[in-house]
């Protein structure tokens, strides 16, 4: 009996001081999976780098079927997470069904900005701006006048990517022929390298020498090809440039790393019901210089880059948003 | 002339595409004719990816890879072969639950020996089938028409490639011309007919299922280490469903299996290629109506509107001896 109510007693002391401590944060992973070296990852390295700071643990689940979404939110939200950090346009629908019955859970999303939602910060990415650059980039160092774009799942994200690509390469050779394809309508779209490789070669055939992946997984597979024909590839999300060395021209980044470790070092105090948008000037979006690719790319090349983003900053030049009309100026899909 | 390079660029495409396709639809074909489904090629052929491209890293000679994954594969059929021949399972449950094992298992493992999450290390050198020129094949690419054919289309791929095409006078010769051949065929149709002449039916099956393992661990080696240079999670991406398509498609017959699995992958090339469509019948075709094409002429197929596909008899169907 006394032993009993001991084991009673420690139970409740545990229960009191585990609601005293800090709530945990939690993030969810899209299909890509933790490690796809490009969106996933860049949210666990920003997780890892919140946890390596503070000393912090965070509850994490990498999904692995569309219906997944709701049940794991769910299932954080009930065991106490806050902030659930969540990541992909997709988590829209199943936010928007879950939030509302969590009022003092707070979210947080990456690449979604449409919801109306007191108690979820959505944070998304001037991809159009980043992908500007490095078509820049891209249209200064083809010699055949063809570059290439292979989007992952045919969604307006990956358009958006496009169509910021497209308008960086028109911008530097209004003649460059622009050559898109999107790898498919399924969410396995993002983990198909052999499709990826497929492409990659059907652009070459058409004349393109640089590419550019923005398609997960897949870009694996696009990567791998360009550098085994020889022609130069442009990375996405994370810096890619390692893959290849002296191979890819350039990685897109997309600090998705800041968003996440930002929404974590807030915790509770994250603020929400607002919309983020973090681009150039906020260091959101980028192109990756490194050792990899200090061959490839020319003085030329930097100075260009550095004035175009000091002008799309200032508002001189006009990157127009896919979303803005659902169609691009630049490119037709 | 142009065109015509187009043209070869684009059955160049065909060839790899298929080439996944038409191994794993004769795998099928082995497993069913044998009267035992398997919508476990998927898996297989998963499994066999990862683990020819995990053996091929680790120990530098993609031989050993291709013999560790057809022997993941095996062992995946043999799985199937317990519990759907010896046990009497569902095969159809059998099938799934080694499409998931296999998906699982294979991120688990590459988590646990690369940390690189749930990939493989990029291949180098003699860890990837490289693409072989056949003799001739640079002295020959001058000639007009023949050359660039010969050069471009014929030669030039990996050695898995023309194993995966004499497969199939290799599968019509057993299973139509050998003693053989006609008993698995026949064990499909009705095994209580085998057994009454005396001969093993859970022996014929398990011979038809360990065909389809090894066939099926080729076609993942393929993917993994030929096609592309490293393993990538769920990297076979519905390719041994369309496969099972195909095998429907071709009726369950070897060389049907061939041009199925040929259009299939023309399908795919095709998908790549919308400005070649475009200017060939001067309309804009979305390239998803390629993708999902496969599985609309397979359920037209099915319908009876061509012809009409009838499965193996006895298929899906545990052999009971005496009740």
């Amino acid at each position: 009996m006394t032993f009993m109510s001991k084991m009673l007693g420690a139970a409740a002391a545990a229960a009191l001081s585990a609601g005293a401590a800090l709530a945990e944060p939690a993030l969810i992973f899209d299909l890509g999976g933790k490690f796809d070296k490009s969106f996933n990852e860049a949210a666990f390295n920003g997780a890892q780098r919140w946890a390596e700071e503070t000393g912090g643990t965070f509850l994490e689940i990498e999904l692995q079927s569309e219906a997944q979404r709701e049940q794991a939110l769910r299932r954080f939200a009930e065991a106490g997470a806050n902030p659930i950090v969540t990541m992909g346009f997709a988590m829209a629908d199943p936010l928007s069904s879950v939030a509302p019955d969590y009022p003092d859970t707070k979210f947080a999303v990456v690449d979604v900005n449409w919801l109306d939602l007191p108690n979820v910060r959505q944070v998304s990415f001037a991809e159009h701006e980043g992908s500007y650059l490095a078509g820049m980039m891209a249209a200064m160092a083809t010699k055949t006048g063809t570059v290439g774009f292979v989007g992952g799942m045919d969604v307006p994200l990956i358009r958006h990517f496009g169509c910021g690509y497209a308008q960086g390469v028109k911008a530097v050779n209004p003649d460059a022929k622009i050559v898109a394809n999107m790898t498919g309508t399924t969410p396995a779209a993002w983990n198909d390298p052999v499709k990826g490789s497929e492409i990659t070669k059907a652009q070459i055939s058409q004349g393109a020498d640089v590419v550019y992946a923005a398609a997960g997984g897949t870009g694996v597979g696009v990567l791998q090809t360009a550098a085994d024909e020889g022609i130069l590839s442009i990375g996405v999300d994370s810096n890619q440039n390692y893959l290849h060395p002296g191979q890819v021209l350039t990685s897109m980044l997309k600090r998705v790393d800041v968003a996440v470790y930002e929404a974590m070092k807030a915790g509770e105090d994250l603020e929400t019901g607002t919309v983020v948008t973090l681009g150039l000037a906020e260091d959101g979006v980028g192109v990756a210089m490194d050792e990899y690719n200090a061959d490839l790319v020319t003085d030329e090349m930097k100075a260009a880059v550095a004035e175009a983003r000091q002008k799309i900053i200032d508002g001189e030049i006009e990157v127009v948003s896919y979303y803005a009309n659902d169609s691009c100026p630049a490119l037709s899909f | 002339m142009d065109a015509y390079l187009t043209l070869i660029q684009l059955l160049d495409s065909t060839v790899r595409l298929a080439t996944p396709l038409l191994l794993a639809c004769l795998a099928g074909l082995y497993s069913e004719r044998a009267g035992i489904f398997d919508i476990g090629l998927e898996g297989k052929m998963l499994a066999a990816a990862f683990f020819s491209a995990a053996v091929a890293s680790l120990t530098g000679s993609v031989w050993v890879g291709l013999a560790a994954g057809i022997g993941a594969s095996l062992a995946l059929s043999a799985l199937h072969g317990v519990a759907s021949i010896t046990f009497r399972g569902n095969q159809l449950i059998s099938g799934v639950a080694i499409n998931f094992l296999a998906a699982g298992m294979t991120v688990l493992i590459a988590q646990d020996w690369f940390r690189q999450g749930g990939r493989t290390p990029s291949l180098m050198g003699g860890a990837r089938f490289e693409g072989i020129t056949l003799p001739l094949a640079d002295t020959l690419e001058p000639v007009p028409i023949i050359g660039p054919l010969y050069a471009e289309l014929i030669s030039g791929h990996s050695v898995l490639v023309y194993l995966a095409f004499a497969t199939v006078p290799f599968t019509w010769w057993l299973l139509f011309r050998t003693r053989f051949g006609l008993r698995l065929r026949a064990v499909g149709e009705n095994p209580a007919a085998v057994d009454t002449a005396g001969v093993s039916v859970v022996g014929l099956r398990y011979a038809a299922v360990a065909i389809c393992g090894v066939l099926c661990g080729i076609a993942g080696a393929y993917l993994s280490t030929a096609l592309q240079a490293g393993f990538v999670k769920d990297m076979s991406a519905g390719r041994g469903f369309i496969a099972l398509a195909a095998l429907i498609f071709a009726k369950w017959r070897p060389w049907y299996a061939l041009w199925a699995t040929l259009l299939f992958g023309l399908f795919g090339a095709l998908e790549t290629r919308p400005d070649v469509i475009e200017a060939a019948i001067g309309l804009k075709v979305q390239g998803q109506l390629l993708g999902a094409l496969p599985y609309l002429m397979t359920v037209i197929i099915l319908a009876g509107f061509v012809g009409k596909a009838i499965p193996p008899r006895a298929g899906g169907e545990p052999y009971v001896k005496e009740r």
